[in-house]
């Protein structure tokens, strides 16, 4: 299997590809690591006129620390997260995505922007509440939350002709955290996933709590009625079940061959308890 | 734990572990597999394949194809003058088998997703795949039928014209059955279905013909280049002798590539037509679509039996969706397994009763084990069963039953005769290695904890070894061959030693264990001994690998090869020791008369008696070289006992494979390595139907598990290490004592899981479950049974 | 369509060709580079028989386009042993009969090197999850895993030989077959 032609350019900066993009029009793609769209243009499920390859753009890579967030370049590939444990949630996520090889390519702007609602970070990007800058071929850029970024199935707020710059991540320095992932096989996708992060007051109790899920609707979507049954509350293990009960709500699994929406909602509700636990460190 | 040490205090190379002569090429990457070869000129095919699973085509338009620079030509069935249609080699004496045509290109109707309409032919891999894509098909979709119970009915007909979707009816029973079961204290029944799998090679498929002055090459990786030298000079209408098939290197097959595939016949037939070399390299896609399928039965078993777990009669009846058409071996793999539903059991009657079915689905054939998998499954799961509704141990029903040790050879209830076993002794062994009280206390333990753990057992013998034409052959069991194998032994002047051998191996390691059998007779090293294989037009006739035949038939003939080379040796040597040839003995690498170690000859001295022979006896050949054709008496029958522990996460149905333990008895090993490298291979084959991997159609035909993303074949990290060891006990049926051991793990495993899944579920209420024991179906179980 | 130029290094050699820019980098190699001892087992990126190391990382070379090569070191397989002398992972494999059919073999060595260059001393359960992207339907997986067990107790089992050393390791394979005439 083998894409189908197109045109290819590298520009050396930043301005120089967001404009190739804007010229190429709706089927001018942006490449990263092409571990979302390499697979789908092989398969001819994506046949793009243009790409725009960013391999050559300077300054968009690498983790560092700012004002309480963790900013990232969204050429930083999940390798490079994962090798970093002071990102938490984050590092301990990207080790779970598909397999090192994929790591070795796929990069977090890529992920994002692509809105695989079976990816993994969006759902962290969910979590931790995360935002993102885009820049559009005009020169202009724009910060977007999470809970504005994901809009649909593999449809994201970066519209044509535009890219994610940064990547921006509170470190949510003292909270638990935890990913679950449930698969049938280590590489697969993930047939759910939870990102839960817990905040403890003083007293035990929970001060904050997120949760957000992976493949549970058309986008990563975030669990408020667990995250509203916990907040405040006690931080045991008889809580936690109690509002992991909760995590079905708001949901809309899509049913596929491994899973019935059913299910998903069964494994939300197992795997919401499982994280919340981990996280809070119970 | 490792398999048995063999002292090699004699200093032979049998029985040694020696590490691979095939690895160097491999791991290096310097070996040729069928794409990595690329003759100048070479075109390239892409097919245009149905994306109905049943349709008329209604019109094919290949012009804008055409018209496109690097295209060479479009071919549609209208354009194909074969002398013949694909192949089925399966005509049991009797029996009426309704079987469609099958032709490389659909003729005006297709029948399964994937079915070829039209293949392109051009200058390079990428753009023959751009102008497959713009020919144009219509189609007017017809009625479907998938599922095999409804198929049997008739309302839709896979084939319209054909009269019914029943291929056939076959039977094989001894004993009296209907006593047995009159005679039980119970009776269970289960209905067992053993799902579609996919073979799974990680070399799809590939095809390279090119015709030079009126001589045909092939290159296919395929199991089976005689057979398809065979039949390409029957589709193609010419003369054997001039058609040459290589099997090069080939990456893996477990079945799958024991097929005459339709795009072997067309890069053949392009290539004479072109007058070029025509190449094709299957996709993965493509693999899961039209590379045969295996399994795909649904059983309904009865077993009878007294309180104290005495089986007194076992009945399967299998519906075997055969899907839509007959390739080489369809309708004849079932059958295999009823050769071996008495197990390794004193089952007084047995029966197995069989309907092949045709569905729009892509044909089922030979997939690793063929037949008996899903018969030991059958068996094994069975007597579970059996022993939970009579509140017995199921190692203990195993026991009761067991064919005992002197009772060899042994005629089942059917007929045929097991050639040698000692069931008892590999349980005992394997009960060496598994303390199941210290389990069972375990599992307690750990329910407490919320972990379901889960122990089963599968004892099995399987048959084997295919060959002997006078019971696989036309007149007996219907195949349309014989089941010999040939050997050349050719020692060289320098005393270097060529053997040639009729099987063709993918991965078996047929390099290293032919060469140590030959070593050792000729008093050489086994790096000196170069073993060929996979090529038509080198070395004697011979009829491939499958069926464990390879040590147990092909190495027999081997053996009697170097046993022929020997006979020589002796007569040169002993005319110039001036020795009585009986007296002549191979003693620490020199060929001596016995007693007088002094005076003797290397192989390398023999060879050059034998080469250059100015002092030879008068009535004898120059030369140093046999060939043997070996038709063996009777099967093989390897058998084992297998365990298995899993752990089920009731809360998801997640099963994880902890342990696994098998003692397997293949006769005496030729190379321990290499047995377990087949066991453990075999194990995961298992494993991975019970737990993983499964080929889904949905209601309209379409294949839902297209790639390997869907099609789940286990990975490293899914899986424990696992514990292998080995009993002796020989085969009389070749002077080896060798019985095949490449499906042995497959036809084990899944019957143990499965039983570790039920043990493990059992205390939530599951009595039964069908593989594959996804986390989704284990759930739904568990949420069942607590309603 | 036009073609663009790449420039890269293979196995220490470097490489200036023009290619189409959807050739996918495993055919680079394979078709244009003649270096067919990396293999191509699926369309999904699934099996990683393609594997290579790109700049000294182990890289599915079927979701790689040639273009995106540009300017990188690429090792593959055939650059793996250093001369004649095989590299301490494909030894390992050797020894503990780490391969049967031999089509995954060269993307599973590639990927366990970069494995034991990121962890040179893996648990069981690090190697396993480490090879979680390389499908093998021949060994169980059994004898590989304890062939990366025993590479890592070799002191460079994560290192490949520096570019240049080795060429392209043309002429290396029928050397270390003839080598192991005498194992």
């Amino acid at each position: 299997m083998i894409p189908a032609h197109f045109d290819y350019v590298a520009p050396a900066s930043l301005d120089e590809a967001l404009r190739a993009l804007a010229d190429g029009g709706e089927d001018a793609k942006p490449l990263a690591g092409g571990h979302s769209l390499l697979p789908l243009m092989k398969m001819r499920l994506a046949v793009p006129t243009l790409l725009v390859d960013l391999r050559r753009l300077e300054g968009l890579r690498g983790i560092e620390r700012e004002n309480g967030d963790w900013r990232i370049g969204p050429l930083t590939r999940h390798a490079d997260l994962q090798r970093r444990a002071d990102l938490g949630v984050v590092a301990q996520t990207a080790a779970l995505i598909a397999d090192q090889q994929v790591r070795n390519r796929g990069t977090i702007g890529g992920s994002l922007a692509h809105g695989d609602p079976a990816s993994d970070l969006p759902a962290v990007l969910a979590a931790t509440e995360g935002r993102v800058t885009i820049r559009d071929a005009g020169g202009g850029s724009r910060t977007v939350a999470a809970a504005d970024l994901f809009q649909d199935y593999l449809t994201t707020a970066v519209g044509p002709g535009e890219l994610i710059t940064e990547v921006r991540i509170p470190a949510l320095d003292g909270w638990g955290h935890a990913y679950e992932k449930f698969t049938r096989r280590a590489e697969d996708w993930a047939m759910v996933g939870v990102c839960a992060l817990v905040k403890r007051a003083p007293d035990g109790s929970c001060e904050d709590v997120r949760v957000a899920f992976t493949n549970m609707a058309s986008t990563p979507i975030r669990a408020t009625a667990v995250e509203q049954a916990l907040r405040g509350g006690p931080l045991d293990d008889a809580a936690i079940a109690a509002a992991a009960e909760h995590a079905d709500e708001g949901t809309d699994p899509p049913a596929d061959l491994n899973a019935s929406a059913d299910y998903k909602r069964h494994l939300a509700r197992v795997l919401t308890r499982r994280a919340l636990q981990r996280a809070a460190g119970s | 734990m490792t398999a048995i040490e063999t002292p090699q205090a004699d200093g032979r190379h049998v029985g040694r572990p020696l590490k691979r002569k095939e690895d160097p090429r491999l791991i290096t990457g310097r070996a040729t597999y069928v794409d990595d070869l690329n003759p100048v000129g070479t075109l390239w095919m892409a097919f245009v394949r149905s994306p109905e699973a049943h349709a008329t085509i209604t019109s094919i338009d290949a012009s804008a194809a055409l018209a496109r620079e690097d295209v060479v030509a479009v071919y549609t069935a209208e354009d194909l003058d074969l002398a013949a249609p694909l192949p089925m080699a399966w005509a049991p004496p009797g029996i009426d088998l309704n079987v469609p045509e099958h032709w490389p290109l659909a003729r005006g109707r297709v029948a399964h997703v994937g079915d070829p309409v039209a293949v392109v032919i051009g200058e390079d891999r990428y753009s023959v795949v751009d102008a497959a894509e713009d020919v144009i098909v219509e189609y007017e979709p017809l009625p479907v039928v998938t599922d095999p119970e409804e198929a049997l009915r008739d309302e839709v007909l896979v084939h319209p014209d054909l009269p019914s979707n029943t291929v056939h009816e076959w039977s094989l029973g001894g004993g009296d059955l209907e006593a047995g079961f009159a005679e039980a204290d119970v009776v269970i029944e289960r209905r067992i279905v053993n799902h579609r799998t996919a073979g799974g090679a990680i070399e799809p498929r590939a095809v390279l013909a090119e015709e030079r002055a009126g001589h045909l090459t092939v290159w296919s990786s395929t199991q089976i280049p005689h057979f398809l030298r065979l039949f390409l000079s029957i589709m193609l209408d010419l003369s054997e002798e001039r058609v040459r098939v290589i099997a090069p290197e080939v990456g893996g097959g477990f079945g799958s590539k024991l097929q005459i595939y339709g795009e072997e016949i067309l890069a053949a037939w392009a290539a004479r037509k072109l007058g070029r070399p025509v190449k094709w390299c299957e996709t993965r896609s493509e693999a899961m679509m039209v590379t045969h399928h295996g399994r795909d039965q649904i059983a309904t078993v009865r077993v009878g039996a007294k309180r104290d777990g005495t089986v007194t009669a076992f009945h399967a009846r299998i519906l075997a969706d055969l899907g839509a058409y007959m390739m080489l071996l369809t309708p004849m793999v079932p059958s295999l397994g009823a050769f071996v539903m008495s197990g390794c059991y004193r089952f007084p009657a047995v029966q197995t009763d069989i309907v092949g079915v045709m569905t729009h689905k892509f044909a089922t054939d030979a997939i690793r084990g063929a037949g008996r998998p899903e018969a030991t499954h059958m068996i094994e799961v069975a007597l579970d069963q059996l022993a939970v509704e009579l509140g017995l141990d199921p190692l203990e029903v195993r026991r009761r039953n067991f064919i005992p040790a002197d009772a060899f050879p042994y005629e089942t209830a059917i007929g045929i005769t097991y050639d040698s076993g000692n069931y008892q002794g590999t349980l005992d062994k394997l009960l060496e290695h598994v303390d199941v009280e210290a389990f069972r206390a375990e599992q307690e333990r750990l329910r407490a904890e919320g972990v379901h753990r889960g122990i089963g057992f599968c004892t099995y013998t399987e048959i084997c070894g295919l060959a002997p034409s006078r019971a696989v052959g036309p007149s007996a069991f219907g195949l349309q061959g014989g089941g010999w194998e040939s050997a050349l032994v050719r020692v060289h002047l320098t005393g270097a030693v060529t053997v040639y051998t009729g099987t063709s191996p993918h991965g078996q390691g047929h390099e290293t264990g032919f060469a140590q059998i030959v070593a050792d007779r000729l008093g050489t090293d086994p790096q000196l001994v170069e073993v060929i294989h996979g090529d038509t037009s080198q070395g004697p006739n011979g009829l491939d690998t499958y069926g464990s035949r390879s040590l147990a038939v092909g190495g027999e003939a081997i053996a009697r090869a170097a046993d022929k080379v020997v006979a020589r040796i002796r007569r040169f040597v002993a005319h110039k020791l001036e020795a009585a040839p009986e007296d002549i003995e191979l003693r620490d690498g020199r060929w001596i008369v016995r007693g007088s170690p002094d005076k003797g000859f290397t192989l390398p001295e023999v060879a050059g008696l034998a080469y250059i022979p100015e002092d030879i006896p008068q009535d004898m050949e120059p030369g140093l070289e046999e060939v043997a054709f070996y038709d063996p008496g009777n099967f093989v029958f390897p058998f084992g006992a297998h365990a298995a522990i899993v752990d089920v996460d009731p809360e998801t149905g997640k099963v994880t494979l902890v342990r696994y333990v098998a003692v397997d008895d293949c006769g005496p090993a030729i190379n321990p390595l290499l047995i377990d490298g087949q066991v453990h291979g075999g194990i995961v084959h298992g494993v991975g139907q019970a737990l993983y991997e499964q080929v889904v159609y949905d209601e309209s035909g379409q294949l839902v598990t297209g790639t390997f993303v869907d099609y789940a074949l286990p990975t490293a990290a899914e899986l424990p290490s696992f514990e292998t060891d080995r009993t002796e006990t020989p085969s009389p049926v070749n002077s080896l004592g060798v019985k095949g051991v490449g499906e042995a793990g497959t036809i084990a495993a899944s019957a143990a899981v499965a039983n570790a899944v039920m043990d493990a579920l059992r205390p939530l209420g599951v009595t039964y479950l069908d593989m594959p024991y996804t986390p989704m179906r284990v759930w739904n179980a568990i949420q069942e049974a607590a309603r | 369509m036009s073609e663009v130029p790449v420039r890269l290094s293979v196995n220490g050699r470097t490489h200036e060709v023009d290619v189409e820019p959807r050739l996918l980098l495993v055919h680079l190699l394979r078709d244009r580079l003649g270096l067919t001892g990396t293999h191509v087992g699926c369309d999904t990126t699934s099996c990683g028989a393609c594997t290579v190391h790109l700049d000294g990382e182990s890289v599915k070379s079927c979701t790689v386009l040639a273009v995106q090569a540009d300017g990188c070191e690429v090792t593959t397989i055939e650059g793996l042993a250093d001369g004649d002398a095989l590299h301490p992972v494909q030894e390992a494999f050797w020894e503990d009969h780490g391969l049967q059919c031999g089509f995954c073999t060269p993307g599973m060595i590639m990927r366990a090197v970069d494995l034991l260059a990121h962890d040179p001393d893996p648990t069981e359960e690090e190697i396993r999850r480490g090879l979680e992207g390389n499908l093998c339907r021949c060994t169980g997986y059994h004898n590989i895993v304890r062939a990366v067990k025993d590479a890592a107790r070799h002191p460079h089992a994560g290192r490949i030989p520096a570019p240049g050393v080795s060429a392209d390791g043309a002429g290396a394979g029928r050397e270390l077959a003839q080598e192991g005439l005498g194992a």
